[in-house]
């Protein structure tokens, strides 16, 4: 029973993770109509650049100014690679944002070479916060607070905004919009670029828990797409719910039958497909 | 909204040019039955060749359902895998008999479509895509994690091409036999897929890429059609799984990850999605090249990633495609 | 000095002239050789994308430097010796694909290389299949020169038999009997668990549970959770690679090292560098160490290594490349022969002179079954230490000591007639 209730604690601090790594796709997936194959690699390059940035302004200055770096990037990326495949069906923009994931890998690799780096974490999170629930380390408990401020600050960010109405006025109808004067390239490239920042996030603090090398994006990005299918895509809630729903499955089953805890992701994935396609919280016909 | 419109699929040739096609293909059968000579005098081996035969019957398998059919699939590597370990699984665990073997493959590979076929018929676009990635990392992880059965992570090993018994003697499949072998395997898919798109149905499938609407209110059901094509692209794309396992004499779960269902869709586009062979040449082009690039530079990922991006924003039509539209006007 | 290890298009007509142009870059120390010698070609398939990118680099920078020497010292009989290298991506049927086309294609004279053991496997059996020599330069898993060896085959690395032996007598008696394993999902894995499991039940001990991790796993800690409600003396940790920075780094963030110790098998360098200052501890055992002050030759191959690879030091990858081309090189010049059975015949029994073995005892490939029977380098990480000081070694145990003998380990080796 402990192990039980251990592994479901466990599973939510892991679905925060996970959520936040959802939120940025999911954004992208929601007004640039673009699975972005390429957002584990822009995470990775968050990671990277903070690893090079910390010596100059430390951890926190890293935290704060490498997912901007990322974000940089992406809007290069929006604006040369991937506005000219608006309005084309999605099977090119699915292409080149894998062919953008290839290269984004081997440009890691190239720069900062292959050997995985040592990211370190300030000291005073480097522990447990409680001898019963060790699991809770003063640095998971700092990516949950990040993922909840990300939530809440991209949910205020939409709300109270004007960029934010933008974007949810585009999600529901973007010619609209564009014929009421917004400039929807800008618009499209600030939502781009969002969720770039978001994915940029994501990678530094994976690359606290987890080897900084340049493959680490390609094994996260998955569980973030069926964060945001399970939650719904153009929901921000659905996609944190979706994150911690598989977060809490993969960590009770690891419990019991490590071999499934992959498999059932994809079982829960697939059965919202099936049964609610539009995902728990999405939008009716978001895709059809 | 499809931009790039080809109102009919180059299957058939048209009234002009009929003695002109078959020219044409004569000089490609040629060309391929005539291909462990000619290939060593250019540099390459008889091995890339037959790894080009398999993954253009693999791509063309994929085809029907994207080019054809309009249904975007990007989990097509786990028909390709499960043909593969299919194959394995039988020469390692039932007997030496390979045409057993392959048919062993291309049931495991062409069943599992049809099942899954009502899952995913009723979705479209990205939707599509998405759960055909789902089903695809489901199996992945099923070939991965039952590891006593499958060999898990190592791959599958302890099988090989065994000869091929004939009442007159057997032949040991080296190289060069084992070519003309995966090239009569692969002779078979191609007209399969040939004559199904010449058929009515055929026809049909490709007005449901063009307009899926419009095809309802004539009362033809879409979702039956997606679905007929989806089981058998996965018939076909398991057959080139399984010549792949006998290439290599080994499969793995690389063989049903989802990078390769998107080098096959890259493939597809490459050489002309709208084109009967452009998977063909899309394949040739993308084995190649990356044959040649990972040889010449450890950043060939890059290659290939450019690859990608170039043909997406400057050549979607692929080679084919935009060959046949100079040609038209 | 940048070595072309693969001559650039040699395959189109066009190419031809461009390739003439270009393989007067491929032979370096020209002088000794007369033009008209065609060279000894080594075939080199090895990861260089991937997750072994890095563990991969390291044994192609050391066979590079090993092809180096060997050309000064005028090559194998007289002909210079060119290095072409594939990259692997630790795909097995890419890996496949590259050997045929090394041999088929490029004609070379042997094979070798790998660092997972699933290459090595399926390479091993291509191999015999080409009737070519295949060295296998770091692929573990006890098979390769096991259960599944063969004429063609040979390896550098150790079994992982002598990886846990290396170490097991150690743990035993400093930590504790009770036992807990991390374990990879796979051949190496199950491997090194098995041959533990083996040793710790001959003694006496207990294997309180054996989690087993998927390759690839980004978050361990439900596993260690379970780990820690166990209480065992030891943890195990059998991952490689990614999976062990990571388990490590959560290992240590949890505060397991506080409650047991942490231990394990083989451990690479290019591991513990990238794992950051407070996750470094726990007691392993290297193949070969670079700081080995009493040892004659080692402080030169050092220097060299790190004017070739931008100041890093040689790590037991750089080793396995370094000696297993020298090898190769060793017993074509002691056959005086290119041929496939008579390089196995002198490969057989071969002793490794001290400038290339760099390491006490003799190192020599063992006729049987034709595994290297080096020494095993246990010790702790420096918990201290800054690069390239993160290891200590305690001990060097002579692999003649712990490994098993050809019959038990399963070895029945045929030859073709």
């Amino acid at each position: 029973m402990e192990l039980l209730l251990f592994g479901a604690f466990n599973g939510l601090i892991v679905g925060f993770f996970y959520a936040l790594m959802a939120l940025g796709l999911s954004l992208i997936l929601g007004l640039n109509n673009v699975i972005n194959f390429a957002h584990g690699g822009f995470m990775a390059l968050g990671g990277y650049l903070a690893f090079t940035l910390v010596p100059f302004v430390g951890f926190w200055g890293a935290l704060v100014l490498a997912p901007f770096g990322a974000a940089a990037l992406g809007l290069i990326a929006e604006r040369g690679l991937i506005r000219p495949l608006y309005g084309r069906d999605p099977l090119y923009s699915l292409l080149l944002t894998f062919g953008l994931a290839l290269i984004l890998e081997d440009m890691t690799r190239t720069i900062w070479g292959p050997q995985g780096l040592p990211f370190s974490i300030p000291d005073f999170l480097d522990h447990p916060l409680s001898n019963v629930y060790f699991f809770l380390t003063g640095y998971r408990l700092l990516v949950v607070i990040v993922a909840a401020v990300a939530t809440l600050g991209l949910f205020a960010v939409l709300r109270f905004t004007r960029l934010g109405v933008c974007i949810r006025a585009g999600n529901a109808d973007l010619e609209t919009v564009a014929s009421l004067g917004v400039n929807i390239y800008f618009l499209r490239a600030a939502n781009f670029a969002l969720g770039i920042l978001l994915a940029g996030l994501a990678g530094i603090l994976a690359g606290g828990q987890l080897g900084l090398t340049p493959t680490m994006g390609s094994s996260l990005i998955m569980p973030s797409f069926v964060a945001i299918i399970v939650g719904g895509a153009g929901s921000l809630i659905g996609s944190l719910l979706g994150g911690l729903i598989i977060g809490v499955a993969a960590g009770v089953v690891t419990m019991y039958a490590p071999a499934a805890s992959e498999v059932v992701i994809y079982l829960i994935m697939a059965l919202v497909l099936l049964i609610r396609p539009r995902g728990l919280l999405g939008q009716e016909g978001l895709f059809e | 909204m499809n931009v790039e419109i080809e109102a009919r699929p180059r299957v058939r040739a048209g009234r002009a040019g009929l003695r002109g096609d078959a020219v044409r293909f004569a000089i490609f059968a040629a060309l391929l039955l005539a291909a462990p000579l000619w290939l060593p005098l250019v540099g390459s081996y008889t091995d890339l060749g037959t790894r080009v035969l398999i993954y253009a019957l693999a791509a063309m398998g994929l085809n029907i359902l994207l080019g054809f059919t309009g249904g975007l699939s990007f989990g097509h590597a786990a028909y390709f895998g499960l043909g593969a370990y299919g194959t394995g699984l039988m020469l390692r665990y039932v007997g030496p008999n390979m045409w057993l073997a392959v048919l062993a493959g291309v049931l495991l590979g062409g069943i599992a479509a049809s099942l899954l076929g009502p899952l995913v018929m009723k979705k479209r676009g990205i939707y599509f895509a998405m759960i055909t990635i789902a089903f695809g990392q489901m199996f992945y992880f099923i070939a991965v994690r039952w590891n006593n059965f499958t060999g898990g992570e190592d791959g599958l090993t302890g099988f090989q091409r065994e000869p091929l018994a004939f009442p007159g003697g057997a032949i040991h499949l080296t190289s060069v036999p084992f070519y003309y072998f995966v090239l009569s395997f692969f002779a078979i898919g191609a007209f399969v897929l040939w004559w199904v798109l010449n058929s009515p149905l055929g026809h049909a499938m490709v007005g449901a890429r063009e307009n899926a609407r419009r095809l309802e209110f004539l009362g033809v059901r879409v979702e039956l059609l997606t679905w007929i094509a989806f089981a058998i692209s996965g018939f076909v794309t398991a057959l080139a799984g399984s010549m792949s396992a006998l290439l290599n004499n080994f499969t793995s779960p690389l063989d049903l990850y989802w990078e390769l269902s998107g080098y096959f869709v890259i493939i597809c586009v490459l050489g002309g999605m709208r084109n009967f062979w452009g998977p063909f040449v899309g394949a040739a082009i993308y084995v190649f090249m990356q044959d040649y690039a990972s040889s010449l530079t450890k950043n060939w990922l890059s290659v290939i990633g450019l690859m990608f991006i170039l043909v997406v924003l400057f050549f979607p039509r692929g080679l084919l495609g935009m060959l046949a539209r100079r040609r038209s006007g | 000095m940048n070595i072309i290890t693969r001559k650039i298009g040699r395959r189109s007509v066009l190419g031809g002239a461009a390739a003439v142009a270009a393989g007067s870059l491929v032979y370096p120390a020209r002088g000794t050789f007369a033009a008209s010698e065609s060279p000894v070609k080594f075939g080199m398939v090895d990861p260089q994308t991937g997750t072994y990118a890095a563990l991969g680099a390291s044994e192609i920078t050391g066979a590079k430097l090993a092809l180096d020497e060997i050309n000064k010292a005028g090559g194998v009989m007289g002909r210079p010796v060119e290095l072409l290298v594939e990259d692997s991506a630790a795909d097995p049927g890419l890996a496949v694909t590259k050997a045929r086309k090394l041999v088929g294609s490029d004609k070379v004279n042997f094979l070798m290389g790998s660092v997972s053991s699933a290459v090595s496997l399926s390479l091993s059996q291509a191999a015999e299949e080409l009737k070519t020599l295949y060295l296998d330069t770091g692929g573990h898993t006890d098979q390769v020169t096991g259960t599944e060896c063969r004429w063609t085959t040979f390896r550098t690395c150790s079994t992982t038999w002598m990886l846990t032996a290396g170490n097991f007598k150690t743990l035993f008696d400093k930590f504790g009997k009770d036992w807990y394993f991390l374990t990879p999902d796979y051949a190496y894995g199950h491997s090194l668990q098995k041959d533990y499991a083996t040793q710790l039940a001959k003694a006496g001990g207990k294997v309180l549970g054996n989690a087993l991790s998927p390759l690839g796993t980004t978050d361990f800690s439900s596993y260690l959770i379970k780990i820690r409600a166990a209480k065992p003396n030891v943890l195990v940790n059998l991952t490689a690679g990614n999976d062990l920075v990571n388990s490590m780094k959560q290992a240590v963030q949890f505060g397991m090292d506080k409650d047991m110790t942490i231990a394990g098998a083989l451990i690479e360098l290019e591991d513990l560098a990238a794992l950051p200052k407070e996750a470094r501890l726990g007691w392993w055992v290297m193949e070969w160490y670079w700081d080995q002050p009493n040892q004659p030759h080692v402080a030169d191959f050092v220097a060299t290594y790190k004017t070739m690879s931008g100041g890093k030091v040689p790590s037991g990858r750089s080793w396995f490349g370094y000696a297993s081309t020298h090898a190769l090189a060793l017993a074509a010049n002691k056959a005086k022969a290119l041929d496939t059975l008579s390089v196995v015949k002198a490969l057989e029994g071969l002793v490794l002179p001290p400038e290339v073995a760099l390491q006490p005892n003799e190192p020599f490939y063992r006729a049987a079954d034709h595994q290297m029977i080096a020494n095993e380098f246990p010790g702790y990480v420096l918990s201290n230490g800054a690069y390239p000081n993160l290891f200590h070694v305690a001990d060097i145990v002579p692999g003649k000591t712990i490994a098993l003998s050809p019959e038990a380990a399963g070895c029945k080796m045929t030859f073709p007639t």
